[in-house]
């Protein structure tokens, strides 16, 4: 159906609308409802349109790099399950699933968003690792950003659990009140071109269509901790700095949602 | 004329879930999604009775597209093959066009290419001529109105709606073009192709989905004769 | 490393559960049908705190072409634990025991549909446990049948589950998670009401014949319960189907 209606998304496009009457740089509306998963230290359920994204955040205990002795350790996961589109299959995670994964993770990693010098128990032997799960529910595009919004909504809303010493166990049912230490509020803003139109949060039909994306990571002060263009198509560099703006504006009004 | 065996559980109108119980007697006749089991009539889907005299009949609220010969359907070219096309039907089930179905003048492969009729990703506007017990399929696009589909805006909405989206003698999908000015070509098999100003087009696919969710609230003709005149403001 | 919550020194205390239930009593049951748009039908259940998510999708083309059979639909089940719904993260993929559960499910569900009406297509069940506090194989099979319903698949009845067990020598209806861990037996049972037939039974622990009967008894009726649980749940998301006005063209013509 895509390349179908190319011609006609396109169209539309060019005069500045979209088949749900938003416009370019509209989002569509978006409802994040964190603590929603019992089991996970901290966890957020997004909604983004009809997109519908669970992040879990998930704690243990692990030795640390032997490059950061003293320093957490951050493993972000992403499953694309069968279960929230048509067009996944179970098995081994695809590249697609590993891509969004790895474009999470970059956001917040590089952004410092978590103090992980604050998550050394032991040093050279015991540090605690933030796994953060994505988990799609279902897939009307971007779960870019919904899953990367989701997952800086479960981090913050994580406690860690209890560590049990004498026995070197995580008791992974009793959350202690600390809360996870998180310094920075990454926020992806991921765009979208179509011949030759630039556009935000696309709809799935949208998303089959179009020709590039360049997913944006900015924070608060308005630096950018990630970027990532993906699809078989270009950007120029004029169009990446002007959306290096944009991804700013947008940022900032996504931000609000995680206060 | 009622025997002390018979009885009749459900009303018009009433919701069936699979395993319903509808009714018990020889009398009664099970048709559409009823079937019957010794002296019991079941419903065997999401459906909603329809009691017109002695005959239970209960139409589907959902599932898949399933051929029926006779149908009109709007199918996507998948494959080509020596002597025809694979089309996707929008069903569990895909269609095959024999070069021999797709247009009356003769096609002499010598002079010209499949490709030339319809090629890869093309629409098309179609008919089943015939389903094998195994529910092969098999089109025509041999006459009128069949055809390829320039491309346009094509929705996919669910099959049980396609009636509504009709209406009564085509009067909604008039109510629709009208308003528009647009081709609208509907499928049965829940495929619907639009074609006109990019505005107008996103107006009639607006309107349809419209129809999808509220098929069974009254007024809804005239919310969307208002939809229409507004454009969809 | 795991750490749970230790033994409680007591399961029933004055014939009280620790969650405060009686012996027979099931526990809070929410089901919602038609919850994720992509899939042909959906349902999510919530049992206590146990919730499982399960999308449909099908009767479709059956790929790999090896699993296709030329006068059915293959029924493909898959059950998974998803990585936040353990205490412990469960690490992504399938284990051994979730390809059996799986196993065990699709025979359970496969009596109840009308394979034989869809050869040669595949339908996918996908029931994903988002939180685990017991009894999830049960509840992913009452998530699945409403699913498959919403589905608009043929079915001769929907299938119902639910377990049953004894701890501390008591039987008890739908065990939640100390129970399961800590008690002596544990017996999941599934059935299609309208017939009475069960289609699954699996059992673990010590029970006596007497023990097995009084617990099949206690699953049927509680399965009873659910399943005016589930069709409620289809009734209330086609309610709003009813047409009220008859204008729809019935099944001829196209208009075009």
């Amino acid at each position: 159906m895509e390349q179908e209606i190319k011609p006609y998304l396109s169209a539309l496009l060019q005069k500045g609308a979209r088949e749900d009457g938003r416009g370019l740089l509209d989002y569509r509306t978006l409802s994040i409802e964190t603590g929603a998963i019992a089991r996970a230290c901290g966890s957020a359920r997004v909604k983004l349109g009809e997109t519908e994204v669970l992040v879990g955040v998930k704690m243990d205990v692990s030795k640390p790099y032997p490059d950061s002795p003293d320093e957490g350790t951050l493993m972000v996961n992403a499953e694309l399950a069968p279960l929230a589109n048509p067009a996944f299959e179970s098995g081994p995670p695809k590249p697609d699933a590993i891509e969004l994964a790895r474009v999470v993770d970059r956001g917040i990693r590089e952004s410092g968003a978590i103090d992980f010098s604050k998550l050394c128990i032991t040093p050279k032997e015991k540090v605690w690792t933030v796994f953060i799960d994505v988990y799609p529910v279902n897939d009307n595009g971007n779960l870019f950003d919904a899953a990367a919004i989701g997952a800086i909504a479960a981090l913050k809303s994580a406690f860690i659990p209890k560590y049990d010493e004498k026995e070197e166990l995580v008791k992974y049912k009793e959350l202690t009140k600390e809360k996870l230490p998180i310094k920075q509020l990454p926020v992806l803003t991921t765009f979208a071109k179509m011949n030759g139109t630039i556009f935000v949060d696309m709809t799935k039909r949208e998303e089959d269509a179009n020709d590039a994306r360049l997913s944006i990571a900015t924070l608060e002060n308005e630096t950018v901790s990630a970027m990532q263009k993906g699809g078989i198509g270009t950007f120029t560099e004029a169009e990446i700095l002007g959306l290096y703006d944009r991804a700013v504006e947008l940022g900032k009004k996504l931000r609000k949602h995680l206060k | 004329m009622e025997t002390t065996t018979e009885k009749l559980y459900i009303k018009d109108r009433d919701i069936t879930v699979p395993g319903d119980l509808l009714a018990e007697g020889m009398e009664y006749l099970p048709a559409g999604k009823a079937y019957r089991d010794g002296e019991k009539i079941f419903a065997c889907t999401m459906g909603m009775a329809s009691i017109k005299g002695r005959v239970i009949k209960v139409i589907p609220l959902a599932g898949r597209y399933m051929p029926k010969k006779g149908d009109v359907v709007i199918g996507k070219v998948t494959g080509i093959a020596h002597s025809g096309w694979t089309v996707d039907i929008n069903s569990p089930y895909n269609a095959d066009l024999n070069i021999g179905e797709a247009s009356r003048d003769y096609i002499d492969l010598a002079k010209t290419s499949m490709a030339n009729y319809f090629d890869f990703n093309d629409y098309m506007l179609a008919e089943i001529i015939s389903i094998s017990e195994s529910k092969y399929v098999k089109l025509t696009t041999k006459y009128r109105p069949y055809r390829k589909l320039s491309p346009g805006n094509i929705i996919m909405v669910s099959p049980t709606k396609i009636p509504r989206i009709i209406g009564k003698a085509g009067s909604m999908i008039k109510l629709l073009k009208d308003g528009s000015d647009c081709d609208i070509v509907v499928g049965q098999n829940g495929l619907v192709w639009i074609k006109g100003l990019p505005e107008k087009t996103a107006l009639v696919a607006k309107a349809i989905k419209l129809i999808e969710k509220e098929s069974h609230k009254s007024g809804l003709t005239d919310k969307v004769k208002n939809m229409m005149a507004s454009g969809g403001k | 490393m795991g750490g749970t919550v230790g033994k409680p020194e007591k399961l029933i205390v004055n014939g009280k559960r620790l969650d405060g239930r009686k012996l027979d009593e099931l526990r809070p049951i929410k089901i919602k049908a038609g919850i994720i748009p992509n899939a042909d039908g959906s349902a999510l259940i919530e049992q206590g705190e146990t919730r499982i998510m399960c999308a449909v999708y099908g009767p479709r083309e059956c790929l790999p072409k090896h699993l296709s059979e030329a006068d059915r639909a293959y029924l493909n089940c898959v059950y998974t634990m998803v990585s936040f719904s353990t205490p412990e993260r469960a690490r992504p993929g399938p284990s051994r025991r979730s390809v059996e559960i799986s196993k065990v499910i699709k025979d359970c569900l496969s009596p109840a549909i009308f394979l034989e009406r869809y050869p040669r297509t595949k339908i996918d069940v996908y029931m994903d446990v988002t939180n685990a506090n017991a009894g999830t194989r049960c509840a992913a099979i009452c998530a699945a049948a409403v699913a498959l319903a919403d589905a608009g698949i043929d079915m001769r009845d929907l299938v119902t589950a639910v377990a049953s067990g004894k701890a501390d020598g008591h039987l008890v209806l739908d065990m939640f998670e100390l129970e399961d861990n800590y008690g002596e037996a544990d017996m999941p049972l599934a059935m299609m009401p309208r017939t009475s037939e069960i289609t699954l039974l699996q059992m673990d622990g010590e029970l006596d014949k007497t023990e097995i009967k009084k617990l099949i008894e206690m699953n049927i009726k509680a399965c009873r319960e659910i399943y005016e649980l589930q069709k409620s749940a289809l009734r209330e998301k086609y309610e709003s189907e009813k047409n009220i006005e008859s204008e729809e063209g019935e099944q001829n013509g196209t208009g075009n």
